[in-house]
């Protein structure tokens, strides 16, 4: 038996000091031992942040309190210890890596002085010895030319390389227990696998116990020894790995393996006769970066893209961030103005008519964006913005309001909701709001550009259904845009895999997801998280070949 | 960098030459004859021969322009119609107490209130940041020369401590400047102060809440240089945006300190001259002005880029 390195015991964190206040955290134990990496997994609002936070002694003052239990680093406690103390424990003894790379450094100060901060602090180490522990430390996190990078401000650096930058800082004074929160979310599949891969690879070098938060089922899968599954601040179950996917006792746990969206994509439709109603030609666009004197630079985010969607038909996009698919969609909508090639919308080309002109066509595509929280306008009730739309084609308000309430039970909200505001809502529910906005116009095509990104899981199934549902109804043809293989193998029809703005592969889902021809199609399904688990059934995926087919 | 600097050098030339037609066309364009307006009301119609001709008011205006702005760029601009003395030289003798008193203005609301906004911001909440944030209130409410008067009475009338007016130049020695330059620069510092500590304290809470503020405190750094190397820096670019169009301002608008404290400079030139309607001296003063400006602005991009990596043209 190893030593346990971080015992939380019955933790409560509340808002605010005072007896009877909202409970944030609400009594969880859970202990992390030396060479373990627990997985804490939890929806949005579960507390698993919190938790950490708590552990690291970040939690904003005065807002969060911790009220009662105990958080022990190697025996000592932590919710007792004063600033000073805490801060002496930082980095040496537990450290944390944060999900946003991007926004976790900080932009003005070269990264090699940022990790210089750490030994600064911490260490009596003179200027020349620093340097070489950091550039050490550096490539051990395998970033490529350090001295470089060393001087490098992090906006010159990839996100990937950002976080390499974030570990080599938590880990340059191998601390204990290293806590990561939801380090891989914000990044592309193919380098998640690798940071992935980097912090296994660490902790087996030097026994840190890791304490990994993530909502997502397949990173579990990847790297937990044993999970922790939260829900509104409490612990719902724990186990180890094997155990809480396979067998998971609660309710709870069940629900969440089954809401994730399982690689092997759904069963093909039957070939569709329906007339076309979208096609993009050869649909390229260049950004030009002007400047003051001499030659502005330009960059591809499209070239020579060529799809076709059918009524009732989904087509999925696929492809890590700096693919072009969100230019692409964009395009076709007309929101920017391709550089060259056509969009056929119903038969007419709206690739380079004016915007006046373009007009009566605007309601035939409609869009749904990524994050519901801004993408509905927050001062106008829920109601005028479906109405909006057809005010604007010359339906009477009153009539677009009473759509409005159609739309809304169409899309499972309750009529009343019109006169409402987004802030009243959750993620889920004002992203059906903006599909019912979308509707409005009865639309031919919908694009969703990653419309259930933001979304939890078991939110992210039902709006996946109400698409589906929506589909079916209305047999309107949906061009959706998606990062994660697993959400376009359940909804797509089609898929178009895209790198660098070209069409790597493109074909039926159901090929393409699972006998891939193309290098870079085979390296992102290979990336992809947990992709040997089948989670809806509680098995991997080998032992279910043969037993569904 | 140098490259940078030199294209928006040059980029300031059109924003001049358009300040330039403008004052040229100023006089020009202005109902009437531009003579008649220069001479005053009761001038004599040989005067007014002898003003048309000095001007060329005679010639197409185009040629008017070439003339005047070929002028301009020999330091020439033109001669008071009240003090009949080279514009230039009245300038020039007018710009030294103005730019002391700005500059020293500018310095010490900097030194007071940039600590006085990232102490508030740290201390977010508490009757430390009240305490700022009234002291800013008062900073915005109180007029200048009611707090010149003020200072006046207590430190020159009462205390003796300091002479009641005057100026007297830096190059004379260092101390009669100070003791003449110190309350008039803390009247005119006083709404500066509130300014620059209002927006720093802004710009600071904006940071404090970003994730690399965050990463800072986790890597166990203390709290003096989690704000000073972390936070301040990041929040720097509006707190410079505020410092640099108050120096502006505060070079055409310390005409009440400068009458306060019977200061001989530019604030009090300009006054002047509008009142007596001495177009030469205005048409400088707008574009020494708008010259101003344009410099400010420069520095203030050029101090963007030195802050932020990010910052690219």
């Amino acid at each position: 038996m190893s030593n346990t390195i971080l015992d939380i015991n019955n933790l409560v964190v509340s808002v605010g000091k005072k007896p009877g206040a909202t409970k944030i955290i609400d009594g969880i134990s859970i202990q992390v031992r030396e060479r373990e990496t627990l997985c804490l997994v939890g929806e949005s609002g579960s507390g698993k942040s919190v938790t950490s936070l708590t552990t690291m002694g970040l939690l904003p003052k005065g807002t969060l309190v911790p009220t009662s239990g105990s958080v022990k680093l190697v025996g000592e406690e932590l919710l007792s210890a004063t600033d000073r103390r805490l801060r002496q424990l930082r980095a040496t003894q537990m450290a944390m890596i944060f999900q946003e790379p991007m926004t976790a450094l900080n932009p003005v100060v070269p990264v090699g002085r940022q990790i210089d901060e750490v030994l600064r602090a911490h260490t009596d180490l003179d200027g020349r010895a620093r340097k070489k522990r950091i550039l050490d430390m550096m490539e051990h996190v395998r970033l490529p030319q350090v001295e470089r990078i060393f001087a490098s401000y992090p906006h010159r650096l990839s996100g990937g390389q950002r976080q390499r930058i974030m570990i080599a800082m938590a880990l340059v004074l191998e601390p204990k227990l290293l806590i990561a929160d939801e380090p891989t979310t914000a990044l592309d599949v193919t380098t998640q696998k690798q940071i992935l891969t980097l912090i296994r690879d660490l902790q087996r070098d030097h026994g840190t116990a890791v304490l990994f938060i993530t909502h997502d089922m397949g990173v579990v899968a990847e790297i937990a020894d044993r999970v922790a599954v939260m829900r509104q601040g409490r612990l719902v179950e724990t186990g180890p790995l094997d155990t809480v996917l396979r067998n998971p006792t609660m309710e709870y746990t069940r629900n969440l393996l089954s809401s994730v969206p399982s690689l092997v994509p759904r069963p093909p439709r039957a070939q569709s006769r329906e007339p076309v109603v979208l096609e993009a030609n050869e649909l390229g666009k260049i950004y030009k970066e002007r400047s003051f004197f001499g030659k502005g630079r330009e960059v591809v985010a499209a070239d020579k893209v060529t799809l076709t969607l059918r009524k009732g038909r989904t087509l999925g996009i696929v492809g890590e961030s700096g693919s072009g698919k969100s230019t692409v969609a964009r395009c076709i909508v007309r929101l920017i103005d391709p550089t060259s090639g056509g969009v056929r919308l119903a038969g007419r080309e709206i690739a380079d008519i004016s915007r006046r002109l373009l007009q009566p066509h605007r309601q035939k595509i409609q869009i749904v964006f990524q994050d519901p929280y801004r993408s509905l306008n927050p001062r106008v009730t829920v109601g005028e913005s479906i109405a909006e739309g057809p005010v604007n084609y010359g339906v009477a308000h009153a009539d677009a309001m009473k759509r409005a309430r159609e739309l809304l039970e169409l899309v499972g909200l309750p009529a009343d909701a019109v006169s409402r505001y987004p802030h009243q809502f959750s993620g889920g529910q004002r992203q059906r709001i903006a599909i019912a906005r979308a509707l409005a116009l009865d639309p031919d095509v919908l694009v969703a550009d990653e419309a259930v990104s933001a979304l939890d899981v078991s939110v992210q199934a039902q709006v996946l259904e109400l698409l589906d549902e929506i589909q079916k109804r209305l047999g309107i043809a949906i061009l959706f845009i998606t990062h994660d293989l697993r959400v376009a193998a359940q909804i797509c029809d089609e898929v178009v895999v895209m790198q660098h703005g070209r069409v790597v592969e493109q074909g039926p889902a159901a090929e393409v997801l699972t006998h891939p021809k193309e290098a870079y199609t085979k390296a992102l399904l290979d990336a992809a998280p947990g992709r040997d688990w089948d989670f809806a059934n509680f098995r991997p995926v080998s032992e279910g070949v043969g037993a569904t087919a | 960098m140098l490259g940078y600097l030199v294209r928006r050098i040059f980029a300031a030339v059109p924003v001049m030459g358009v300040v330039a037609l403008f004052v040229f066309l100023l006089l020009r364009l202005t109902p009437g004859d531009p003579a008649a307006i220069l001479a005053g009301d009761n001038a004599t119609p040989e005067r007014l021969e002898r003003i048309r001709t000095s001007l060329g008011l005679n010639e197409p205006l185009i040629v008017q322009f070439v003339t005047w702005v070929n002028k301009l760029l020999h330091g020439d601009l033109g001669t008071s119609l009240i003090s009949n003395l080279p514009v230039m030289k009245m300038i020039s003798q007018r710009v030294e107490p103005s730019i002391s008193l700005a500059l020293a203005t500018i310095i010490l609301a900097v030194i007071v209130a940039v600590p006085l906004g990232v102490i508030a911001a740290w201390k977010h909440g508490t009757w430390i940041d009240r305490f700022v944030m009234g002291l800013s209130v008062l900073g915005f409410s109180v007029p200048v020369f009611v707090v010149g008067y003020l200072l006046i009475q207590v430190f020159a009338i009462e205390l003796r401590w300091v002479p009641v007016q005057g100026f007297r130049s830096i190059f004379n020695g260092f101390g009669p400047f100070f003791e003449r330059i110190i309350l008039p620069t803390c009247a005119l510092s006083f709404i500066y102060i509130a300014l620059i500590a209002r927006m720093t304290r802004a710009a600071m809470l904006d940071v404090l809440g970003e994730d690399y503020v965050r990463t800072a405190r986790a890597k166990g750094i203390n709290e003096v240089a989690v704000m000073m190397r972390h936070a301040l820096r990041n929040a720097a670019v509006p707190v410079i945006t505020v410092i640099g169009t108050g120096f502006a301002l505060l070079i055409s608008g310390v005409v009440v300190t400068e009458s306060v404290f019977n200061i001989p400079g530019i604030g009090r030139l300009t006054v002047d001259a509008v009142l007596a309607r001495d177009y030469p001296v205005i048409q400088a003063m707008i574009l020494l002005t708008s010259l101003i400006y344009v410099i400010v602005n420069l520095l203030i991009d050029v101090a963007y880029t030195l802050l932020d990596p990010r910052i690219r043209y």
